[in-house]
């Protein structure tokens, strides 16, 4: 047996990851630019929204991949990004996060728990995350940007780390 | 004198043309405007040329035809016997000067001023009477002896206006060239001529320089006759050293005629004014508001009349003034003596209706100079990186400006002069163009008063500062409200910055002294933010049309007064601090006539300006005005009854929508089914089609549906007529909202424009459909107000769609049940529209909202409005813009696109501070509005505020704007409502001020007092914020519909600071009681100023009547032993008992009398 579906597994994450290595990389360009004033947030838009279900259901896809593997550890590794993934798409919609902030002690100002919250999915009719007229709000950039790249060092991290699983899947499985 | 015109004019236009041709079709990008709106030309550009208003010379010369009537002859006629009534009436009055409120007539309708003027004419019109003695009079006949009068008398000169009209008429026709100046289409074609073509300018010279005079004359009051006398004294035509203040600002308006057309009639009523301090004295002193009302003259059409008739520009002026003082008047009479107080000082935002004008005279006066420009504007001269070689200087300006004398500048100044004595007299929107500058080189005698002024400025500033600090203790200070309303903080600038600063009521901060970093920025606990109310309706604007507009070559700031030059050739941008050359043209002072000062441009001089942009800021020829008008006509609609009462106002304001002969409109109505009609020229009467269709909704013709205004108006007078009748019958219960829009974006598409909803109940049918979501049970409860935000993306991506394509999308809701506001107000938020709302609207049983609604529809129709906008704001290098409020499109980091912008509609801008500012001790802020106006003419409207940095949290406290600072916060807590919950932005407000008293308390205050310690600068900030928490926006625990919940958030994030604050801490008055101490003195009424009163039950009294201002409704409280006297004058009643219970003023706002609420007198 030659090939192992763990290591079947691990090859596929690792095409699926190089491709959502492609989506970060898009994703970091896209809002750059936004911020630098080179597109109109509505094209912009219009372009993301469409990528954001499938990067999360091949993200979820393998994340099951591994789970039918059983790769314990992958798995774990990848659930907090899961997680995330279903909080950002889903849940926040319908959780408010309590405002925490008291004034003597924090250090930002109290009106900063005015404004925007950004987590949560605006009301759209399409599948999708950006909303072009809240986009721009400089909180929202921000940590559309930030995300961006936390995805790009994970996928990046987690693609090396498939190419160790593959390989060590590969090497392991032929000796026995 | 039709001959002398027309040899100019002539030479003018044939000028004109050939720039234009040349300069028609290159519609590049602009550089600002990158939106791919881009529309198949087929649209408009096939129109014929005349319509292209911009290009050819027919379509500069029919505006003024259009606004001057034929009968001019006769009306310049009746004027001059007119005036001479007038002037004898009204020359013992000649002090009492006009209210500043007189402002620009707008409302009027070009020809009416002539008509009004038998009847009212106020001080500034014998003003300008005076000037005309000077004309007939055999002396002045010839300019060179006109101006070498120099001793001429003031005794003489009063005797003249007696003989004036009767020689005006007759020997007044050699005399004409004179008069045939002042015209403001006559202007600009000298500037013209002084562009291109030299040998046509000694004619215009001459005439120009004697009607300059006349003109300042004419502005004068009688005591400035007087001041009339340096004048002459200015000497022979050509002489440059203005010796005499009033010379100086009469020829000025040369100048300023070609530059800023607008502004002349800045300069015409104040130079005037200004110019009397030296000749007359004291006498002058107790006239301050003379210069303001005559501003609003030039508005008036008389201005475009003055082409012809020269005289009759000024007559224009003065029934200008004449019908705004009706208003005036009227206004003090309806809201009593005590009322007119309140109204006083938001004249501002009352009276704004009658400025409307303003922009279109100075539209048309200053189209012919705007296309005059003969070299085509390139990137690079844009920049002002390349110089145009064509004109050398002296070619260019010098050429117009040497025959004149070229006083422009010190015109505006003295005109500008004015803004301080003005400003006492509550119209404050005057100071800020108050400028130093000029005095010192062209102004001998004000010099003095100026200088003692500066210094009083300077020790001023740290009192203020120290008061600003002095630590108040809430718990003890129980009267924190200062007398009078509050007014907006001074920032902390030398006086010659603060002088041309940009108004408070335009921009302003959050924070007057900008703390250096941001960590001191977050150490002190306020919001760093901006106010702008771009598009305010101005009573002056320097509209500035050159060749090159200089900016910045790197952040492409516009060049502003607070720029520094570091010599002759080059400046420093006060944002990037880039150094930039100044190109050729700017070099040229037309002060001085002088090159080499580009310091004194306009540009240099004025925090507010507008420029007339080149072809190089158009993405497509400027769209012509385009309304379309959606109607509901379901069973629910008719029953409310609004159809025949919008039916009746357009119909009386058709004439009187802003645009020019190319104004389209079209009608287009809903139930189930949608409506369209076609309108086009030559049916007998208009042709109903109805779709069906609603899946699927197609345009069922094409060119017939959006007519031309002008040569389909009986059709659509017709159908306005029938059209209240047409559904009277209907009983059609379903609305097709949402289809009927989509209709509305394909008919409109093309051209871009605006569409008006009328929409009475919830949409039912189709895509955009809407389920009732509120629970009435809720209305009051305290947990959480559910659906404040959109049920459906549908609205809000039209709006994006008609975003783009330049549509602006405005909606009246008159609903009686829930109609989802929060779904429906999507399509004018990001489309920047505007939203109405009339909760309960019946047209019987709801009197006062139909009121309201007339009133809101007559102002909505006859505003300004500007169309394809985008407004871009810059801030110095290390600020940097977080989040902008209002209704807009946010198209990048700093740029909205504002498909329409009206003047009524405000923004509100957070700001972060990025990187130090240490290395800078002063931080800018430039709005740049870019526009197309009504008349099909590209503007760019710039804004420029300077404000100190600091790096002492205690200064940062005393400059710090307490009404700024709650209305951005309001912004802030209602998207925090919307986006989170109600209850969280409410705990989040509270925090806020808990956090400023904390934070206050171990910073800055030393003193360890116990209790509450706030500096004095913030000490209304609780009170603000309590009175925000009770707002319908906020409110909880009170039954609150939720339509009214969030239009009173829509409210919120577009009105401008005054109202809102009035709004949300309405301004108390008591007014049985008033004495005239520290009262106004406005024309021939004395306007009492009575204390503002806290809100709270101890300050009402039984035996009193008190005024509550809250902005877009008075309520008089009468209480029951009130005074009989006070409530028969006031109210017309013989006594308490009699006053009927639901009694509603008909004034512009709504009063509201309601002895019933005195019931709780009894008590």
């Amino acid at each position: 047996m030659a090939f192992t579906f763990a290591a079947f597994c691990y090859m596929l994450a690792l095409l699926l990851t190089a491709a959502l290595i492609f989506f970060a990389i898009w994703h970091i360009i896209a809002f750059d630019e936004l911020k630098t004033d080179y597109k109109n947030p509505i094209d912009q838009c219009n372009t993301l929204n469409p990528l954001v279900l499938p990067e999360y259901l091949i993200h979820f896809f393998f994340c099951v991949m591994f789970f039918c593997a059983a790769e314990w550890l992958t798995l774990c590794l990848n659930l907090p990004l899961l997680a995330y993934h279903v909080w950002r798409y889903v849940i926040s919609n319908f959780l408010h996060p309590i405002n925490y902030e008291t004034p003597a002690g924090s250090l930002e100002p109290a009106f900063l728990a005015l404004g925007c919250r950004y987590m949560s999915r605006p009301v759209m009719s399409c599948p999708g995350l950006y909303d072009p007229t809240t986009i721009m709000n400089a909180d929202i950039l921000a940590y559309c940007q930030k995300e961006g790249w936390c995805k790009l060092a994970f996928y990046l991290l987690s693609f090396f780390y498939y190419l160790y699983g593959y390989v060590f899947h590969f090497r392991i499985c032929p000796s026995c | 004198m039709s001959g002398f015109t027309n040899l100019n004019s002539s030479a003018g236009y044939s000028q004109n043309s050939t720039p234009n041709g040349g300069a028609a079709p290159p519609y590049q990008n602009g550089p600002v405007q990158t939106y791919p709106a881009m529309y198949p030309p087929a649209g408009y550009y096939g129109a014929p040329p005349q319509q292209q208003g911009y290009s050819t010379i027919p379509g500069h010369a029919a505006p003024a035809p259009n606004k001057a009537p034929v009968t001019n002859n006769a009306h310049s006629a009746n004027y001059y016997h007119n005036n001479h009534q007038q002037q004898q009436n009204h020359l013992p009055q000649h002090r009492v000067a006009p209210s500043p409120y007189s402002a620009p007539l707008s409302s009027a309708p070009p020809s009416q001023p002539y008509a009004a003027l038998p009847s009212a004419a106020p001080p500034p019109t014998n003003a300008h009477y005076n000037q005309q003695p000077f004309q007939p009079h055999p002396p002045y006949a010839t300019p060179g002896s006109y101006y070498g009068q120099q001793s001429y008398h003031p005794s003489s000169a009063r005797q003249h206006p007696s003989l004036v009209p009767v020689t005006a008429s007759g020997p007044g026709a050699p005399l004409y060239p004179i008069v045939s100046y002042p015209s403001a289409p006559g202007s600009s074609q000298y500037g013209t001529l002084s562009s291109s073509q030299s040998t046509s300018a000694p004619v215009g010279m001459p005439t120009q320089m004697v009607g300059a005079p006349l003109h300042q004359y004419s502005a004068a009051p009688p005591p400035s006759t007087t001041a009339v006398q340096p004048g002459y004294g200015v000497g022979p035509p050509g002489q440059t050293a203005p010796t005499v203040v009033n010379g100086q600002g009469s020829a000025a308006q040369n100048a300023v005629h070609q530059h800023y057309t607008q502004s002349h009639q800045a300069s015409l009523s104040y130079d005037s004014y200004s110019g009397v301090p030296p000749g007359s004295g004291g006498a002058d002193t107790d006239q301050p508001p003379s210069g303001t009302p005559s501003t609003s003259v030039h508005s008036s059409p008389g201005h475009h009349q003055g082409v012809q008739y020269g005289y009759v520009a000024n007559s224009g002026a003065s029934s200008a003034s004449a019908t705004t003082s009706g208003p005036a008047a009227a206004a003090a009479a309806a809201a009593a003596a005590a009322a007119a107080a309140p109204s006083s000082s938001s004249s501002d935002d009352d009276e704004e209706e009658e400025d409307e004008d303003e922009e279109a005279g100075g539209d048309t006066s200053s189209s012919t100079t705007g296309s005059a420009s003969p070299v085509p504007n390139s990137y690079d001269s844009l920049e002002g990186g390349s110089y145009p070689d064509s004109m050398p200087p002296s070619n260019d300006m010098t050429n117009q400006a040497a025959p004149y004398g070229s006083y422009g500048y010190p015109s505006m100044q003295s005109a500008y002069q004015q803004g301080p004595a003005s400003h006492t007299d509550a119209s404050p929107s005057h100071d800020l163009y108050g400028q130093s500058g000029y005095q010192q080189y062209s102004q001998p005698f004000p010099n003095l008063s100026q200088l003692s002024a500066a210094l009083g400025g300077l020790s001023g500033v740290p009192e203020l500062e120290v008061e600003a600090l002095r630590p108040v203790n809430l718990l003890q200070e129980r009267n924190l409200l200062p007398p009078r309303p509050l007014e907006a903080p001074e920032p902390n600038v030398s006086s010659d910055l603060k002088k041309v600063n940009c108004s408070p009521q335009t921009f302003r901060c959050t924070l007057t002294s900008i703390p250096q970093t941001q960590a001191l920025l977050n150490k002190a606990r306020l919001p760093l933010g901006l106010l702008l109310h771009p598009f305010r309706d101005l009573q002056q604007l320097p509209v500035i049309t050159s060749n090159t507009i200089v900016r910045c070559r790197s952040c492409r700031t516009y060049i502003n007064p607070f720029v520094t030059f570091l010599d002759q050739r080059r400046w420093k941008c006060n944002l990037c601090y880039r150094v930039n050359d100044v190109p050729d043209e700017f070099m040229y002072n037309p002060v001085t006539r002088s090159y080499g000062e580009p310091h004194k441009r306009p540009e240099v001089q004025n925090a507010t300006v507008e420029f007339i942009a080149s072809s190089d800021y158009m993405l497509r020829p400027p769209q012509p005005a385009v309304y379309l008008f959606l109607l509901d006509v379901s069973h629910n609609a008719v029953e409310a009854g609004y159809l025949k009462y919008f039916c009746e106002s357009l119909l009386e304001n058709l004439t009187k929508l802003p645009g020019d002969v190319r104004t389209r409109v079209g009608f287009l109505t809903f139930d189930s089914t949608i409506h369209f009609y076609n309108l086009q020229e030559g049916l007998s009467q208009p042709q109903m089609l109805v779709v069906s269709d609603i899946d699927d909704v197609f345009i069922p013709s094409h060119d017939s549906l959006m007519v031309n205004l002008k040569e389909s108006k009986e059709l659509v007078k017709d159908l306005l007529t029938s059209l209240p009748e047409m559904f009277s019958q209907t009983r059609e219960t379903h609305s097709a909202l949402g289809p009927a829009l989509q209709a509305a974006y394909k008919l409109m598409s093309p051209t871009g424009g605006r569409i008006t909803v009328f929409q009475t109940q919830l949409p039912t049918l189709g895509v955009g459909a809407l389920q009732a979501r509120e629970d009435p049970n809720q209305r009051s409860s305290a947990k959480g107000v559910q659906h404040l935000g959109p049920a459906t993306d549908f609205y809000k991506k039209l709006a994006l769609d008609c975003s783009g394509q330049q549509i602006g999308v405005d909606l009246f809701l008159l609903s009686s049940q829930y109609a989802d506001l929060a779904s429906l107000a999507c399509m004018s938020k990001y489309s920047a529209g505007s939203v109405f709302y009339y909760p309960s609207f019946h047209y019987i049983h709801n009197p006062a909202q139909l009121e309201k609604f007339q009133k809101d529809l007559e102002r909505y129709l006859t505003r300004k409005i500007g169309f394809e906008a985008v407004m871009r704001i810059r801030c110095t290098k290390g600020l940097s813009i977080h989040t902008f409020h209002g209704n807009f499109f946010v198209r990048s980091t700093d740029l909205l696109s504002l498909a329409n912008v009206n003047p009524d509609s405000a923004f509100a801008v957070q700001m972060s501070v990025e990187d130090s500012l240490a290395d800078s001790s002063l931080a800018c802020f430039q709005a740049a509005l870019l526009y197309t106006s009504s008349r099909g003419k590209r503007r760019i409207r710039v804004h420029t505020l300077c404000l100190p940095v600091v790096n002492q949290l205690s200064d940062v406290y005393a400059g710090a704007d307490v009404q700024a600072i709650t209305c951005l916060l309001a912004n802030m807590a209602i998207d925090r409502s919307v986006s989170s919950s109600l209850s969280d932005a409410r705990d989040a407000l509270v925090n806020a001020v808990v956090d400023l008293v904390s934070a206050y308390k171990s910073n800055v205050s030393n003193l360890q007092q116990s209790g509450l310690v706030v500096p004095a600068s913030m000490r209304l900030f609780p009170l603000y914020i309590l009175a925000l928490l009770k707002q319908k926006a906020l409110r909880t625990g009170t039954s609150t519909r939720l339509d009214e919940r969030v239009f009173a958030m829509c409210e919120f994030k577009t009105q401008p600071l005054q109202q809102l604050m009035r709004l949300v801490h309405p301004d108390l008055y008591r007014l049985d009681n008033m004495s005239d101490q520290g009262a106004l003195h406005l024309n021939d009424t004395v306007v009492p100023q009575p204390h503002l009163l806290h809100l709270s039950a101890e300050r009402l009294s039984r035996d009193g009547a008190f005024l509550m201002d809250c902005s877009n409704v008075f309520y008089l409280w009468i209480g029951k032993c009130c005074n009989e006297m006070f409530i028969r004058d006031v109210l017309g009643c013989p006594n308490y008992a009699s006053i009927p219970p639901n009694m509603v003023s008909d004034s512009k706002r709504c009063i509201y009398v309601s002895p019933s609420m005195s019931g709780n007198d009894r008590e």
